[in-house]
């Protein structure tokens, strides 16, 4: 699927009399398509060994696939409330969508603080790189994690799971809003700096109201995947909401009907949340 | 008030009050949130330094967890492998659904609107639930675990896929359409070597999220380094798990890096 054809196509330096054996060059080796071609093969390698060597357990696989379509079917074409009842349901579904809301304005609030330090227009670089560090090892430890070690350390609960999604989110938006402050026209803090203003002013008035539509994207963006993490890690973590109500269908009584009824409901959510973001992101633009 | 004419400091103002506004109804929204979901700010912010020195004793890795080492690095190399060819054979289905989708390429509307819904759908639905409907047909093994990256890695990449054909591959599509090549010239000596850089960053940024991804796919599954930290944790062996979120962060990092590294050159 993949070509190893070269992105540039350069001929070579046009001459006026050309020899007709040589032929015309049509692609060049350059680092770039040489990186490209190495790194496609190795994927390719790393993929069929892989393939090869995929520890199935013996399981049947014409049966396995016969038995994922009739839960296919039973999920998607035959959803219902199951024993919990819509009420239950819904009121899950509330808790998993507070959870991202919380933790996304933890993140936002936290993460626009740390990525004015981390900025390099704006700091020092000693404090940028100390502070863009912690994030990337803090974005490093998957979610998940941080939900089961708060969960021992402060005990099981919304605390833990709202102290875990934290810390992914205030790293993900520090890089994310650090990297928006970083592409501002140095011009803009330069006029602000001329005039004699303290370092939070023009925080402020320059930085702030120039980096709004960048800002609210990428905070939506992540609302769209706290989202998900709230779901992950309460089927995982037993935080609660309707990633626990999903792991108990799913996985304890096997009510598939219920299980695609929850998988409907998530996707609802999903969709308002991508539509929100994408109006959002056009108001910003149109502006 | 009633001037029609609009002066910097009431347009000002007017903005200042619209963002406050904003801004106190962001704080009533996390108020709200809090009361409901019974979390006290005050008491979670405290917890954390709390955490950490519970972490610092009891997660720290010892000369004792030195000996789980083989097994957590053999573990995570699956989990990497199993990322890696996961991505790869989403990348392989979505850019064949990418071509036959996005607005330039695409066959026809119907096609188009037909591959946005399948990418929605196969991205909306919860890992959780790919993870735990095919643990009871595959059984615990590592080819669920890839089946359940494929399937939601297949619904991102169609649509970041679609978005570089849209965004990238315009112009020399046409350019090669005017000479008067075929479909499919134009998809293998244009489209395709246009797009490719974008497409391998995309497929590394792909290999570092499944490879954390992987985390929660393997405590559900049973699989991988998530199946590992899992029974270390629930046995409260902390120091291996400690040793085990050590691993992840030193091969996530190399990961990052070393696609940083590889964009630079391709890009």
């Amino acid at each position: 699927m993949i070509s190893n054809e070269s992105t540039s196509p350069i001929a070579s330096k046009p001459s006026l009399q050309r020899d007709p054996k040589e032929k015309i060059k049509l692609h060049k080796t350059t680092a770039s398509t040489w990186m490209i071609n190495a790194v496609a093969i190795s994927l390719i390698l790393i993929t069929l060994y892989t393939l090869t060597h995929l520890n199935t357990e013996n399981v049947k696989m014409t049966e396995a696939f016969h038995g994922l379509m009739m839960t296919f079917d039973q999920m998607f074409l035959h959803p219902n409330t199951g024993a919990d009842g819509f009420m239950v349901l819904l009121e899950s579904l509330g808790i998993s969508v507070l959870l991202g809301i919380l933790t996304t304005i933890i993140g936002a609030v936290f993460g626009f603080f740390f990525a004015v330090i981390a900025s390099r227009n704006l700091t020092n670089a000693y404090w940028g790189a100390g502070i863009r560090a912690l994030m990337a090892i803090i974005r490093a430890i998957p979610t998940i994690l941080w939900a089961l070690i708060f969960s021992i350390a402060v005990g099981l609960g919304p605390t833990a799971a709202i102290l875990g999604l934290s810390f992914h989110s205030v790293a993900y938006l520090t890089k994310a809003y650090s990297e928006s402050i970083e592409e501002i026209d140095p011009a803009i803090i330069d006029a602000l700096k001329v005039t004699g203003c303290k370092f939070w002013t023009i925080v402020f008035q320059a930085v702030w109201p120039t980096i709004i539509p960048s800002l609210v994207s990428w905070t939506f963006i992540r609302l769209e995947i706290n989202f998900a993490n709230a779901v992950a890690v309460g089927a995982a973590a037993g935080a609660g909401g309707i990633g626990y109500q999903l792991f108990v269908t799913s996985g304890l009584s096997f009510d598939f009907h219920e299980v695609g009824y929850i998988v409907y409901m998530v996707i609802v959510v999903t969709m308002i949340l991508e539509f929100i973001a994408v109006k959002l992101r056009q108001h910003y633009l149109g502006k | 008030m009633k001037q029609p004419k609009i002066t910097a400091a009431s347009y000002l103002g007017k903005k200042r009050l619209v963002q406050s506004g904003v801004l106190a109804l962001v704080a009533v929204i996390y108020a709200i949130g809090c009361f409901i979901l019974q979390f006290d700010t005050i008491q979670g912010a405290l917890s954390i330094p709390k955490a950490f020195s519970w972490l610092a004793v009891n997660f720290m890795p010892t000369q004792n967890s030195m000996t789980y080492l083989p097994q957590i690095m053999a573990k995570l190399l699956d989990t990497v492998l199993m990322s890696i060819a996961s991505v790869v054979v989403a990348a392989v289905i979505a850019i064949f659904f990418a071509i036959l989708g996005s607005k330039v390429t695409g066959i026809n509307k119907f096609m188009q609107i037909l591959v946005r819904g399948i990418a929605s759908f196969f991205r909306n639905i919860p890992l959780v639930a790919w993870a735990m409907i095919l643990l009871f047909s595959f059984k615990q093994s590592n080819f669920t675990g890839f089946l359940a990256l494929l399937l939601m890695t297949i619904g991102f990449l169609i649509r970041a896929f679609m978005e570089i054909i849209e965004d990238e591959a315009g112009e020399a599509m046409m350019a090669l359409k005017a000479t008067g090549a075929s479909y499919f010239q134009v998809i293998f000596q244009a489209v395709i070597p246009q797009i490719i850089p974008s497409l391998i960053s995309w497929i590394l940024y792909m290999i570092e999220n499944n490879v954390r991804d992987a985390t929660l796919v393997g405590i559900l599954t049973g699989t991988g380094i998530g199946f590992i930290f899992d029974i270390y944790y629930k046995s409260f062996r902390f120091d291996a798990a400690g040793m085990t979120v050590l691993a992840i962060i030193i091969v996530v990092i190399a990961l990052e890096t070393l696609s940083n590294q590889i964009r630079k050159v391709i890009l």
